[in-house]
């Protein structure tokens, strides 16, 4: 098992330093000097990209570039923004909790309703309720956020007007409001982006565990936890479920990344303050350290989920752990 | 060809599957002809009085803020976003399959170098990767365009087909025709494609569900396709201004997406069963 | 009293592919009592795991027990059973074995769990006493180092160890009837007679009555008092076994003695019985066996029933009543 793990870890390592390599070769990608173009119309003090120039290494030959970067990235440096003239770091650091708050959230629902929704249709599989969900799945499932986002916006924010539709915070609450004040206003806020990433992305998760139930379901050891007179949610939630979650950890391993990227589309149309608005944004400011580090991020959450979701498959594997 | 023939028959039989390429041909049908019957997209029938029109006899989708007709620009908008998940997502499965194909068989340090490469593509979530491309470029012409995207799209399919491959080669039929002395690119075209066309078609048709979301989210933001060209994502972005007042200028160009990804994602899902009956 | 099953009509229905139903179990009659083994013998597809299956209601949908069938163990009427009730006799009145003891295990859990839960299912024991009766029953059975074994996982033991701890698990409720279905056909042949010799000594030991269904007529002699042959889904010939043996009487029973080889006597070419069993869409009308019966007749295009042939022998062909018999 420990041999297993550090070699899990070195296959880690090696790809986010691919990753790495091939962020900067990206970032090369572009014409000329990436700083120059923008110098009119950035936030940055001549300081500010002095130092950023000078991370990058942009005034020396390649190989010494990518030299500074991979350095400075061993030094958690990213480099300064040129929109916003701060480090990337700090930025990053600002937006994130309001994209752990919406990402989290919809994990949470994804990983609650969505499973149970799942298995409640592999139980009654070809029952109405069975097809009405799969047709509600598939629907979703093809639906754009940033539209679905956008009609929610509409029928409730505008039309019935029961919930805000933009930002996290009410702009109009007082900056010495209770914390409960505010965990509410909060709470309002997040409910239309949370409910039309959920809305999209739950199909997923349905079918993905609705399948692996079915596949577990006509196994013989289901029939023979049955005739020894265990009770029928035990055969579902214990015998099935127990080994149906396999694919649903891989699952949750590809969204764990979602976590921390946030949705860029329902961000954007409900003006979250996360990370995916912030790289939206990014794009048409050209502000290359700035994407270059949420992409680094982004890459290295992946990585690691990958590497949760190995380990956590040889804990529940009892096979897995022996070979 | 009979595998992949036989695959498409089979998902052809399945009643979600017929539906989905059904819609689909009717789409494209539209897509094609339609811009022919309806009005001219870019005509603005009536810029003093004739913005933000509601459904009626003689707008059947309204019209948006510019007075434009609503359901013509919704046909032509087809045209776009169809050509360029068609032809993104062929660019991709052939690039994925050519790399899949060497690496699976070559092997060594070839198949090493290419799966890390891919691992760390991966690892990169694709919008993030697209964001990236378009902030070094300008505004993207279409080709370029559907350029970027059919190359970011490649690297699941690769690593698809690999497992494809490395399967096949412990098949008989294949040890045998090595033993025989096959010609490796023999054994590469005879052998192991035909056989990794029915997954391929699978990713293929999933993909350009995948894709349509994807432009036309870029569009959305004002980075994908580029105005006067209509697109979906564009019609919706320009329809966000004037949600209160015309929210049909929004809802119908999403509608279309919703129906055209699912009609796709149905034929997929009838492929994907024909290709490995499971979970059905 | 000292009848424990009585199963009587039992049919068994299943969607056939051009719509409609036909029926996979058609009419299968048996009775067990206390102590006795009863062996179901047939090929495959013949039915009788479905009937094993349905003694429980186990029959996986979209098969279905047709109206008219009844299945009553001693006073209880296990068809008319749901929910609960139905939950509290399988294991505790009837213990199933299964064919393949690797998939038929869950794997994720120790054996251990797994025969614990099979008497917590039914009795109010703590863990610990559940844990102390299922290291009992892994003993008897004969498991070596039972105690390290107790939290083993499924693909940690041998295909012999497996079949011993499904044993274990049917018996952890100390059910009356033990049906065994298959119970040695996945296994290597020298540990096929070690399994053997569990179930028969665990049967002596119990006074369990055996429901055991197998295509081995082999393991039958000397080891059940009563046989049943089934053939497309019906019972051609039952008799005690050793009536059987000596004088087999459906011709069916009797190609599938001819066909078995045998090391003693003289050498005589194995004659396999012509054609092969049909599928359901392709029986015909009247004997099931008729395609393939050396003595098929003018009579045998109408449905035989049940006839006898000598005392608690009975056999469903028209031969029992014609001159000369079979």
């Amino acid at each position: 098992m420990g041999r297993w793990l550090a070699r899990r870890l070195a296959q880690a390592a090696l790809t986010f330093v691919v990753v790495v390599l091939l962020l900067f070769v990206l970032m090369r990608l572009a014409p000329g000097d990436p700083l120059s173009r923008l110098q009119d119309g950035s936030q940055m003090s001549p300081e500010e990209i002095a130092w950023t120039r000078q991370l990058y290494q942009l005034d020396r030959p390649m190989g010494a570039q990518l030299l500074a970067f991979v350095q400075g990235i061993g030094r958690g440096e990213l480099g300064s923004s040129i929109a916003y003239g701060l480090p990337v770091t700090t930025i990053i650091r600002q937006r994130l909790p309001a994209t752990l708050l919406l990402g989290g959230t919809v994990l949470l629902l994804n990983f609650t309703l969505g499973l149970w929704l799942g298995v409640r249709q592999a139980v009654r599989r070809g029952s109405r309720e069975d097809r009405w969900l799969t047709a509600l799945s598939l629907a979703g499932y093809a639906t754009p956020s940033f539209w679905l986002g956008l009609v929610l916006a509409w029928a409730v924010g505008v039309k019935l007007r029961w919930l805000p539709t933009g930002g996290m915070t009410s702009p109009l609450l007082s900056p010495d409001a209770g914390f409960a004040t505010v965990a509410i206003d909060i709470g309002a806020h997040l409910i239309l982006p949370a409910l039309t990433l959920s809305a999209v992305t739950i199909a997923g998760t349905m079918r993905f565990q609705r399948g692996a139930m079915l596949e577990v379901l006509r196994l013989p050891y289901i029939v023979t936890a049955r005739a020894k007179g265990v009770r029928e949610s035990a055969v579902t939630w214990h015998h099935a479920w127990r080994n149906a979650l396999f694919p649903v950890v891989t699952l949750f391993g590809l969204w764990l990344p979602l976590l921390v990227t946030g949705s860029v589309f329902v961000e954007a149309v409900f003006a979250w303050p996360g990370l995916g608005s912030l790289a939206a944004g990014a794009v048409g400011a050209r502000d290359y350290p700035l994407l270059m580090g949420t992409s680094l991020l982004a890459a290295g959450l992946v990585i690691t989920a990958n590497l949760l979701t190995d380990l956590a498959y040889s804990l529940l594997d009892p096979r897995v752990r022996s070979s | 060809m009979s595998g992949p023939g036989a695959t498409v028959l089979a998902a052809w039989r399945d009643p979600r599957g017929r539906a989905g390429v059904l819609l689909l041909a009717v789409i494209a049908a539209l897509a094609l002809v339609g811009p022919t019957l309806l009005p001219d997209p870019a005509v603005q029938v009536d810029p003093v009085g004739g913005a933000n029109l509601p459904p009626g006899t003689a707008h059947w989708f309204g019209t948006d803020a510019l007075s434009r007709d609503v359901l013509a620009r919704v046909v032509s908008g087809a045209r776009v976003s169809l050509a360029v998940a068609v032809v993104a997502v062929a660019l991709s499965v052939t690039l994925g399959a050519v790399v899949g194909l060497v690496s699976g068989y070559f092997g060594g340090v070839v198949d090493g170098a290419l799966m890390r490469t891919v691992d760390a593509a991966l690892a990169i979530p694709r919008l993030f990767l697209l964001l990236l491309v378009l902030a070094a470029a300008e505004r993207l012409a279409l080709p370029v365009l559907i350029l970027v995207i059919g190359t970011t799209g490649w690297f699941g399919t690769a690593r698809l087909v690999r497992g494809e491959v490395l399967r096949l080669r412990e098949e008989a039929y294949v040890q045998a025709a090595e033993a025989l002395g096959g010609a490796r690119r023999r054994i590469i075209f005879r052998h192991l494609l035909p056989n990794t066309l029915g997954p391929l078609l699978v990713a293929a048709t999933l993909g350009i569900g995948d894709v349509i979301l994807l432009e036309a989210g870029l569009s959305f933001l004002g980075l994908g396709v580029q105005p006067p060209t209509p697109s979906w994502g564009g019609m919706i972005l320009d329809a966000k201004p004037v949600l209160v007042a015309a929210p049909w200028a929004g809802i119908f160009p999403g509608l279309a997406i919703v129906i055209t990804v699912l009609s796709a994602n149905l034929f997929g899902d009838a492929l994907r069963d024909a290709v490995d009956p499971r979970g059905a | 009293m000292s009848r424990v099953l009585d199963v009587e009509n039992l049919r068994v229905s299943f969607p056939a592919p051009s719509g409609g139903r036909f029926l996979a179990v058609d009419g299968i009659s048996f009775t067990l009592d206390r102590g006795e083994t009863l062996a179901l013998v047939g090929e495959s597809g013949c039915g009788k795991s479905l009937t094993s299956l349905a003694l429980l209601q186990l029959v996986p949908a979209p098969g279905r027990i047709e109206a008219g069938s009844a299945i009553r163990l001693g006073d209880t009427d296990v068809l008319s059973l749901k929910g609960e009730a139905l939950r509290r006799i399988r294991g505790r009145r009837i213990g199933m074995i299964f064919q393949d003891p690797m998939t038929s295990l869950n794997p994720v859990f120790t054996v251990g769990d797994q025969i614990a839960e099979g008497i917590r299912a039914h009795f109010p024991v703590s863990r610990s006493e559940a844990r102390d009766r299922s290291l009992r029953l892994l003993q008897e059975v004969g498991i070596p180092d039972a105690p390290s074994r107790l939290h083993a996982y499924p693909h940690q033991l041998s295909g012999g160890m497996r079949q011993r701890v499904m044993i274990a698990i049917a018996l952890a409720a100390e059910p009356e009837i033990l049906v065994a279905d298959e119970p040695t056909t996945a296994l290597d042949v020298t540990v096929q007679a070690q399994i053997l010799e569990v179930l028969d000594r665990l049967r002596a030991s119990h006074g369990m009555a055996v429901l055991l269904i197998t295509h081995d007529l082999g393991i039958v002699a000397g080891r059940a008092d009563r046989v049943a042959v089934m053939y497309a889904g019906q019972i051609v010939e039952e008799a005690p076994t050793a009536r059987l043996f000596a004088s087999p009487s459906h011709p069916y029973t009797q190609g599938l003695f001819a066909s078995v080889p045998r090391i003693t006597g003289p050498l005589h070419r194995l004659t396999p019985i012509g054609g092969s069993v049909p599928p359901p869409s392709a029986w015909p009308a009247g004997c099931r066996f008729r395609p393939r019966c050396p003595k098929a007749f003018e009579r045998s295009e109408t449905m035989p029933p049940l006839l006898p042939v000598g005392p608690e022998h009975r056999m469903r062909c028209w031969l029992a009543e014609e001159p000369g018999g079979s």
